[in-house]
């Protein structure tokens, strides 16, 4: 810090930008008043009544049920992928291909994906939610386990197919064991994305199923009240858990 | 008797990659087929057909909608759009591109908690991040108060529901986006070539416009890109935080998928967000060729933390 | 040109000490520089010879001490002591009148040829055509010429290190620091930048320090050589004196190859070069008695490696011709006492 010199100054205002709101959310969640700007005293009684909310309830119920089946799924395909990537194929723009649904801007694979539903037939619900999910889940999976493969070399491997272990056994007994810290990271991180989710799940899903997202939109879109500050600190909790635990298992910031 | 050997050999290998490609790569290159590319060339299609009268589409062609993009109403959401797009890009630049290179100037252990830092508000939803500053800006919300108390104005102003909060909003939800591939592109730069430019007589200043800044730009660029294209693509935003005063792209989009429900032009108006995503990408792949003849893997680094 | 300056050392490195926590990487160092020598630093890596080197660029701040350089004569205006001595640690790297070729060359990679030799004289605010003047002629000197329009990136290791040395000595500096500048290059191509280097610096008049861990590049290119070990200097000497009068055990060993003997001579190590030795089947008048246990042959000269009984170091012995005693042979060791080297026992 001390030999930053004049850098501090943008340094400690983006920390500030990117904290200070999240500070003021939290703090506002533990606040006696139904003003959601005044600080009257401490009480959780906005804790209380989120629970007691039968829509937001529904709605991280519906949530839950995506963000773990596209999870599973996603995990399943991202790490096969990334596997099939940069040990078969050795292809940058293959690469690309299965990173390009990270890049896409989500509305327009929101709006793709509603006109595809619509053409092929399939009813808008949690269900064509979650394959939507996969889609873009399962790229960020195979970039965190392709980053993984970059800093394991292929000679475990290619002994293990040399001493005749076939291409299953040789992925069951070696490869897997060795990526299991990113692929687990890689799950973790699509199981936030998902549960944070908002724009695609807003286009592909059926209108009795809101995800908890969508009901936070209808919720902020009428005004600020205390329960979505409760609701706030909650979602800032668990994301903060999983993405440090994520971190931690791989560093995920030496990818860079 | 030994050359037959090394081409069965041969054979086996070139098998095992084929069998390797698809039982590894086949099911997800098939599923991103399958519910990206497919669903993205739909679009395209789309795009000149007639609209149907409840969504949907007519399988009549036409380039109407293209033309339609034209009318000044349209061309104003646009160049609006690219306005406020290119501010908050310019701004989450000025602020990240600092913050970038003083996060390369830390001791190693501190660089890895700083950069977490910038990626953990990424993570969190994205609806609580712009609620946050509903909060933030209101008339009874905590910056107009202080100003109050402070005496610097009298009576609270209007904050929300302007241009400006937009801006500051989608800098808020962008700025981890720029921050991260503008830190990759200076940890990178090899410290040597400023101390050369020093040492040949340039000041700080002057080493800094002249070789810093040259060699990162291809990380400047994608942090550009990252920040640019979704701010185009916002719809929630500009609803949130600017009232629905300032429409965008995406407002237009949305709006036309759901409620006007005229496919074919919400298509043309996403195509746009498309072409321009894939043109800055060409742009930014010319220059880090330019500069150093490499960067080819780069974009797809940065997928990790966006 | 007055004999005051002639006398005057260029560079003047007096007291500088400089510490990283607790390592000690200059510990008071003291060396003076003449004008036109080429000088060389010379040691193994972590000797400070680097940290001594970027502290006259300006890259690092020494704790302690003054480097000083004569003023110029025909004024470049680089400080008030014209004629006399001008404190470089008060200057930005910026504005030393020195310059400094990088040991990895560090070229713009975004520039090519020309533009990377000119960088330094646009910072000079030089009008542009004497800069293309100038740029053009050390193209020239350098054998640049044909690449003046190609990028860094497709040249090769020897052209890269033309270029770093053309873009500094473009600059006319009073000093030029050149760190480990043959590191880089394969056997063939050092060979040949070896001689260049010589025939460079004769011609442009400049004076040199080389920075390098290569006893034999310091030897052969070198007018003196300061020795360097754990952030002290060693000894400062020209090539021939560190062979014959090494210092101390340090500088004897680092320097050349021999067999350092103790316990012959009282508290002292004596220092046999492998052309003082000589070895006979005559026992008879030996210094001492041995067994062959190695024999090199080199074509033109051979080497000739013998234990002596009770002694830890081979006595390694060169003559002319093919090796004269197979392996296992006794024989008898001597040597002229003019030759052998007595250095004081250090712990």
């Amino acid at each position: 810090m001390r030999n930053l010199g004049w850098l501090r100054v943008p340094f400690i205002f983006t920390y500030a930008f990117l904290y200070i709101p999240i500070a003021v959310l939290v703090v506002m969640s533990f606040n006696a008043s139904k003003s959601p700007f005044v600080w009257t005293g401490f009480s959780t009684q906005w804790y209380t009544a989120l629970f007691n909310n039968e829509l937001i309830r529904q709605g991280f119920i519906n949530t839950m049920i995506v963000a773990v089946g596209a999870t599973i799924l996603a995990t399943i395909l991202g790490t096969l992928l990334a596997i099939g990537v940069s040990r078969y194929f050795r292809s940058a723009i293959v690469e690309a291909y299965s990173l390009a649904p990270a890049i896409i801007p989500d509305l327009v694979l929101a709006i793709g994906l509603l006109a595809f539903f619509a053409l092929v037939g399939v009813t808008l619900s949690l269900f064509s939610v979650l394959l939507a999910h996969v889609v873009f889940g399962m790229a960020f999976v195979a970039a965190v386990v392709i980053a993984r493969i970059g800093q394991t070399d292929s000679s475990l491997e290619e002994a293990s197919r040399d001493l005749g272990a076939g291409v299953v056994t040789t992925f069951r007994k070696i490869t897997l064991p060795s990526l299991a810290p990113a692929i687990i990271a890689g799950a973790l991180l699509v199981f936030t994305l998902s549960l944070d989710e908002f724009v695609i799940a807003y286009f592909t899903n059926g209108p009795t199923t809101p995800t908890l997202p969508i009901v936070i939109y209808s919720m902020v879109r009428f005004g600020v009240t205390p329960e979505i500050n409760a609701l706030a600190a909650l979602l800032l909790l668990v994301s903060f858990t999983i993405v440090i635990s994520a971190q931690r298992i791989t560093r995920l910031t030496d990818a860079v | 008797m030994s050359a037959s050997t090394t081409q069965s050999g041969r054979g086996a290998a070139r098998r095992r990659a084929l069998t390797g490609r698809a039982i590894f790569a086949g099911p997800g290159l098939l599923y991103i087929t399958l519910f990206m590319t497919i669903p993205v060339l739909l679009v395209l299609v789309y795009s000149f057909f007639q609209r149907g009268r409840f969504g949907g589409i007519v399988w009549e062609f036409t380039l109407e909608n293209y033309v339609r993009a034209f009318e000044p109403v349209y061309l104003n959401v646009l160049s609006n759009s690219l306005v406020i797009a290119g501010t908050t890009t310019v701004l989450a630049l000025v602020i990240g591109y600092p913050t970038a290179y003083a996060i390369t100037r830390l001791p190693k252990r501190w660089r890895t908690v700083a950069l977490v830092l910038v990626v953990l508000p990424f993570w969190t939803n994205f609806l609580i991040r712009t609620y946050a500053w509903i909060v933030l800006l209101n008339s009874e919300g905590p910056i107009n108060s202080s100003l109050v108390d402070a005496g610097i104005i009298s009576a609270p102003i209007g904050l929300l529901y302007t241009p400006g909060a937009v801006i500051v909003g989608l800098v808020y939800a962008y700025l981890p986006l720029v921050i991260l591939p503008v830190y990759a592109s200076i940890e990178r730069l090899d410290r040597q070539l400023i101390e050369a430019a020093s040492n040949l007589g340039a000041s700080r200043v002057r080493a800094f416009f002249d070789v810093t800044l040259p060699l990162t730009l291809p990380g400047v660029m994608i942090g550009a890109i990252f920040v640019f294209v979704p701010s185009l693509g916002n719809f929630v935003v500009p609803e949130l935080l600017g009232g629905g005063k300032t429409v965008m792209v995406g407002n237009l989009i949305r709006d036309q998928f759901l409620e006007a429900r005229d496919w074919p032009f919400g298509a043309v108006l996403a195509l746009f967000v498309i072409s321009l995503l894939v043109i800055l990408f060409a742009i930014q792949a010319a220059i880090s060729r330019r500069i150093n003849g490499t960067g080819k893997r780069y974009a797809a680094k940065q997928v990790t933390h966006a | 040109m007055t004999l005051d300056s002639t006398n005057a050392p260029l560079l003047r490195v007096s007291s500088v000490s400089k510490a990283y926590g607790d390592v000690v990487a200059l510990d008071d160092v003291n060396i003076e520089i003449q004008q036109n020598e080429f000088f060389a630093l010379l040691g193994p890596s972590g000797c400070g010879k680097t940290t001594l080197l970027r502290s006259i660029a300006g890259f690092e701040d020494p704790d302690a001490g003054a480097i000083t350089i004569l003023g110029a004569g025909s004024g470049t205006g680089s400080g008030p002591g014209e004629g006399g001595q001008i404190d470089l640690l008060s200057l930005p790297p910026n504005k030393r009148p020195v310059n400094l070729m990088f040991q990895s060359y560090a070229l713009f990679p975004h520039m090519n040829v020309r533009k990377n030799i000119a960088y330094g004289l646009e910072r000079e605010g030089l009008g542009k055509d004497e800069i293309a003047e100038r740029v053009n002629e050390v193209l020239i000197t350098t054998g640049l010429t044909d690449k003046a329009d190609v990028r860094p990136a497709q040249l090769s290791g020897g052209q890269r290190q033309r270029v770093a040395l053309a873009r500094a000595i473009v600059k006319r500096p009073r000093l030029l620091l050149l760190d480990e500048p043959l590191s880089a290059l394969d056997r063939k191509v050092r060979a040949e930048m070896q001689i260049e280097l010589k025939r460079l610096q004769h011609e442009v008049g400049i004076t040199f320090v080389v920075v390098t861990h290569d006893q034999e590049e310091a030897m052969s290119m070198a007018d003196r050589i300061a020795v360097m070990h754990e952030g002290r200097v060693q000894q400062i000497a020209d090539p021939v004196t560190l062979y014959s009068q090494p210092a101390n055990v340090f500088v004897a060993d680092f320097i050349g190859t021999g067999s350092l003997l103790h316990g012959i001579v009282a508290n002292a190590v004596l220092l046999l070069r492998p052309e003082a030795v000589h070895i006979s089947a005559e026992m008879a008048g030996a210094q001492l008695h041995g067994e062959v246990v190695e024999t090199h042959f080199f074509g033109g000269s051979s080497t000739t490696s013998v234990r002596v009984a009770e002694m830890e170091t081979l006595i390694v012995a060169s003559h002319p011709g093919a090796p004269k005693f197979a392996v296992g042979e006794r024989v008898g060791i001597s040597w002229n006492a003019d030759d052998a080297i007595l250095l004081e026992d250090q712990p």
